[in-house]
């Protein structure tokens, strides 16, 4: 054999791939749950946050920003292992899924509620006085008038974060969590074979190219114009 | 409850464990951190170079390491490379996957930087007599790295919340330790303290980053 074909036998290997090709199918399906739910759930919440933060509550606010900074500066896999490993002692299991999703939720909920915080200030004063005195209450300015002017600006830092968060569901495979690289990586050490981490990282490239090369399109068609 | 989570025995017992972590954590960072920005530097200036056959490689690089989750990077090196008989072990791997990574992201903001500098920059200084390599390296990277700093700060906040993953191929860094630490004890109290010494260590800088964003939204 030579070495090439060694190399081939060694990384591409038909048989071990031919054998372990659905259990990536399913580590794909499994990323891709986690991910949406991730995303919808984080987002939502990062934008309930930043409206109550509007109505302009000082202890509230205070409090928000705390959980906010604290959530942003703890890697997220501490969070991840402190709710997976953290929590049963009180009686309270939450599964490796269930772990990983609170923990990229609540991650991707203080960095949103930042951004849309961010972009709700940067709308002028005279926006908020002008659509008070043609008789908008308080709730109605902010929804109607404020929250699509700030939201255009938000897409671009919005949309970079999110892809960033996203790609965490990987952490997953730490807390037993079968998405694509716990797949693999269980599949390495089933055949004593690298072939299947090939396929892994094939899977991640499939799910998450489109994305990246999206985002980038995004960040350039709704870039702040000074 | 808080003999749970946190239980003063316990902590006592834990602390010297947790500290050689956080000495670890601390090395891990400034290791990987100036890493990145040297791989992220050699992106931004290649990409200076105009030519389509320098681009679009590029271009295809960066993208194609920011699709790449980090832990999926570091594993694969990890678990692959002994098979092609390297063994790098996991500071090696943690190095390498580092620079491939956030390179990639220093990049694309070193990019940015350079070219939000005018022309006119360069030109003058071209004309004074500087060279090339002169330009570059005192007057244009000064300006753009002023330019683009909270975004190359916020990027180094992620790095070091990122040097957690070294925990998964068994670096003794602060993850790592206080893991140890729980399985040994049955208890999450270590887990919580490394927990709250990443806060203490990490907070000033998103405290500032935070009103830097505020600042950078507001003036835009």
């Amino acid at each position: 054999m030579s070495s090439w074909e060694r190399f081939l036998d060694t990384f591409f290997n038909a048989r071990v791939m031919a054998k372990y090709w659905p259990d990536i199918l399913y580590g794909m399906w499994v990323t891709i749950e986690l991910a949406v739910l991730v995303v919808i759930t984080g987002i939502a919440s990062g934008l309930l946050l930043a409206l109550l933060r509007a109505a302009g509550i000082r202890p509230v606010n205070w409090l928000m920003i705390f959980v906010v900074d604290v959530l942003r500066a703890l890697p997220p896999l501490v969070i991840i292992v402190l709710i997976y490993f953290g929590l049963p002692s009180v009686d309270i299991a939450p599964s490796g899924f269930v772990s990983t999703w609170a923990a990229l939720a609540l991650v991707l909920m203080a960095f949103s509620e930042e951004i849309f915080w961010s972009g709700i200030t940067a709308v002028p004063r005279g926006q908020w006085e002008a659509s008070r005195s043609t008789g908008l209450s308080f709730t109605q300015t902010l929804l109607f008038v404020v929250l699509p002017q700030a939201l255009r600006m938000t897409i671009p830092p919005l949309t970079s974060r999110t892809i960033a968060i996203t790609k965490g569901t990987a952490l997953g495979s730490v807390v037993a969590v079968s998405e694509i690289l716990g797949q693999a990586s269980s599949a390495v050490s089933n055949s004593y074979n690298p072939s299947p981490l090939m396929l892994g990282a094939a899977a991640y490239l499939v799910l998450f190219i489109p994305v990246v090369v999206a985002g980038r399109w995004v960040e350039t068609r709704f870039a702040w114009k000074k | 409850m808080l003999d749970t989570f946190f239980n003063i025995e316990i902590m006592k017992a834990a602390w010297p464990i947790l500290l050689a972590g956080l000495g670890n954590t601390l090395l891990l960072s400034a290791t990987v951190v100036p890493l990145g920005l040297l791989g992220g530097l050699i992106l931004a200036l290649l990409a200076r170079l105009r030519s389509p056959w320098v681009r679009w490689p590029l271009m295809a690089w960066v993208d194609f390491f920011r699709a790449f989750p980090p832990l999926v990077l570091l594993i694969f090196l990890y678990a692959g490379l002994p098979f092609i008989g390297l063994e790098l072990g996991g500071f090696g791997c943690v190095a390498i996957a580092f620079f491939l990574n956030t390179g990639a992201y220093y990049g694309e903001i070193l990019r940015a930087g350079i070219d939000s500098v005018p022309t006119g920059q360069s030109e003058a200084a071209r004309s004074t007599g500087l060279s090339a390599t002169q330009t570059m390296a005192w007057v244009i990277l000064p300006q753009a790295v002023r330019n683009v700093l909270p975004d190359l700060m916020s990027n180094t906040l992620e790095v070091v919340k990122l040097t957690a993953l070294g925990s998964v191929v068994a670096m003794p860094e602060l993850l790592f330790q206080a893991r140890q630490a729980q399985s040994l004890t049955y208890n999450p109290t270590p887990i919580v303290v490394a927990a709250l010494i990443y806060f203490a260590l990490l907070w000033p800088l998103v405290r500032l980053l935070s009103r830097l964003e505020n600042r950078a939204l507001r003036a835009g």
